[in-house]
């Protein structure tokens, strides 16, 4: 019986999700818990998730957390890290969580966990002016200084990256998506699409990249291969100016002078009148692609929805219309 | 309703293109996704509907003659040209001088100053035309893509300086030359004659342009006269020399020395094809 047991977890690894409670995380775990033992840790339930998952619904800084590393001795660890929805008036930089990170990385250490999977996202190069087209894992975080929140993120993988050059004998993986968007997350650019009237800057027509949640899971399926190690940039099929994007999805376009755009958001994010922190206006304005040959060369990355499937894919229904069931097939 | 406008604008200007410029504008090498915009942001319908103005002032206004335009080799290569007359005018000139002439035409593009991207409609409009901010980066990965790149290396000291100093050319960045011996690309000295004398420019009022966070600030002599449209440009005579194309080698992180070198031989034979070319003309308008 016992042996049973043992033979079934060596099929099946042992995944610990952290974050797993987030729209994001519960589109991993249909991916993830067909060839994975997953194990979730979050502070908010996940009430419908499918049997064969764990959940510890706990914050990360508890003493409890060692518990399920010892217990459980998982294979990975999938940290969802910067995958937030903004909130009006909470600190970016307790949704974070950055302590939390770094108690489960130690964790990681201690238990000798070989393989730690980090998203983060490309927003921590930031939009700037000045930014080479397209932005290598090696450029320099500089974030922006319209956007002094991104400092948050930046620490973060700023964190995950000495982790990364600390312990070479960890397969750390760091992942950098550009824009997620699909039928399920509610971020700040998926979000954004779904308005009817979007607020554009006048003048400004940026470059935009964006990534399918779907290709989202399969980068992070392919980071959890055996043998892979690195930072990888992950973008969608392309990149195509915003007033594209917005005609494809037949939008009519708010345009807003740049230099009032910013006290007006300021505004309105203070009243809790818009879902978008006023910093998010400088993606409206400067780009910020990202070069992604390496996690094709090195994962073996391929985007499997085109530029508009992808931008399609904000009016799609998402799990609400869905049952897990159907979804995970 | 500003997309609809925008495109019914498009489309009434298209009309009125002739079809060679069309064929001309189909046969350029540009790989395009399937929203009709290149990996660098360029829009061919976008410069399809500005070009009737373009050519009007490229064949009517400033009456554009190009020498040597067939020095212009096939694939990769980096234009080196002077930069004068106050606005960028002469980058636009060349550009649409290997659209119009050059056979097969090429797309030109541009290493634009780090300050347009912050204009609005600026920032638009020379990205849908091609033109890429002057980073390293893309500079050496656009010569990987055998794309024709135009550098000022005289930047911003080139195009602002006044009347007095015409036609005298600026220190050079060194910038170009590491980036044409790492990408084992030819440089093609280019000379524009004429642009000098489009705005006269006094001076370059440095404090003010600095508050307005402006690479530089022209004060036109007609400025007290006319205002701000003293700086609209005569219709001046242009003349483009394009020279023969010159081959270096070496290592692209070589002392700053030994590449001055190499970067004054460019600068020299600018200076010469720019002082051959003044002895052409008969006058600043013919």
């Amino acid at each position: 019986m016992k042996r049973q047991t043992e033979g079934k977890n060596q099929r099946r690894q042992q995944v610990l999700v952290a974050g797993i409670s987030g729209n994001f995380g519960r589109l991993l775990t249909a991916g993830l818990h067909l060839d994975y033992a997953v194990i979730g840790l979050d502070q908010r339930p996940f009430t419908d998730r499918p049997r064969d998952v764990l959940l510890y619904q706990l914050d990360a800084r508890r003493r409890k957390t060692e518990d399920i590393f010892r217990q459980h001795r998982p294979q990975a660890l999938v940290h969802l890290g910067l995958f937030h929805r903004p909130v009006p008036g909470r600190n970016i930089y307790r949704e974070l969580n950055v302590s939390g990170t770094v108690k489960l990385l130690e964790l990681c250490l201690r238990y000798q966990v070989p393989k730690v999977v980090l998203l983060s996202t490309a927003a921590v190069y930031g939009p700037k002016a000045d930014n080479p087209h397209f932005l290598t894992e090696d450029t320099p975080l500089m974030g922006s200084p319209d956007y002094p929140e991104i400092n948050a993120l930046i620490e973060w993988d700023m964190y995950a990256q000495s982790f990364f050059w600390k312990h070479p004998h960890i397969e750390t993986v760091i992942l950098r998506p550009a824009h997620v968007v699909g039928p399920n997350v509610r971020n700040a650019p998926s979000n954004y699409l779904r308005l009817r009237h979007p607020p554009v800057l006048l003048g400004f027509d940026p470059m935009i990249q964006l990534v399918h949640e779907e290709d989202l899971v399969q980068a992070v399926l392919l980071a959890l291969r055996p043998g892979v190690r690195g930072i990888f940039n992950i973008a969608g099929a392309g990149q195509l100016p915003l007033s594209k994007i917005l005609r494809e999805l037949e939008r009519r376009p708010l345009p807003i002078p740049h230099f009032a755009s910013k006290p007006l958001q300021r505004q309105l994010w203070r009243l809790g009148l818009s879902k978008f922190p006023p910093g998010e206006l400088v993606h409206l304005r400067y780009q910020c692609l990202i070069d992604d040959r390496l996690a094709r060369q090195v994962l073996g990355y391929r985007p499997r929805f085109d530029l508009k499937q992808t931008i399609h894919s904000v009016e799609q229904p998402g799990f609400s219309a869905l049952t897990m069931g159907t979804k995970m097939r | 309703m500003a997309g609809k406008f925008s495109s019914t604008l498009c489309n009434l200007l298209q009309r009125k293109l002739d079809p060679q410029l069309r064929a001309r504008l189909e046969a350029l090498p540009v790989k395009l996704n399937e929203f009709g915009v290149d990996t660098w942001g360029l829009d061919p319908e976008v410069i399809k509907a500005t070009l009737p103005i373009a050519v009007f002032f490229y064949r009517r206004y400033f009456r554009v003659e190009t020498v040597g335009i067939k020095n212009v080799p096939a694939g990769r290569a980096l234009l080196i040209a002077n930069h004068s007359g106050q606005i960028p005018i002469d980058g636009a000139l060349i550009a649409l001088s290997l659209l119009l002439e050059a056979d097969p035409p090429r797309v030109v593009r541009s290493m634009v100053e780090k300050w347009v991207p912050t204009l609005p409609f600026v920032s638009w409009f020379f990205a849908r035309c091609g033109q890429i901010v002057g980073t390293p980066e893309n500079c050496r990965q656009l010569l990987e893509n055998e794309e024709l790149i135009l550098v000022f290396p005289e930047g911003t000291r080139g195009i602002s300086k006044p009347f007095s100093r015409r036609y005298q050319l600026q220190e050079f960045g060194q910038g170009f030359m590491r980036l044409a011996l790492a990408a084992r690309a030819p440089i093609v000295p280019v000379a524009v004659v004429g642009a000098e004398e489009q705005i006269i420019n006094l001076a370059d009022v440095k404090p003010l342009a600095r508050l307005l966070g402006m690479p530089s600030l022209p004060l036109p002599v007609l400025a007290p006269l006319l205002g701000p449209l003293s700086m609209w440009p005569l219709p001046v005579k242009i003349r483009i020399f394009f020279g023969k194309p010159l081959y270096f080698s070496g290592h692209p992180d070589e002392e700053d020395e030994i590449l001055e070198k190499k970067v004054q031989q460019v600068r020299h034979t600018i200076q010469r094809m720019l002082s051959d070319g003044l002895k052409v003309r008969r006058g600043v308008f013919f």
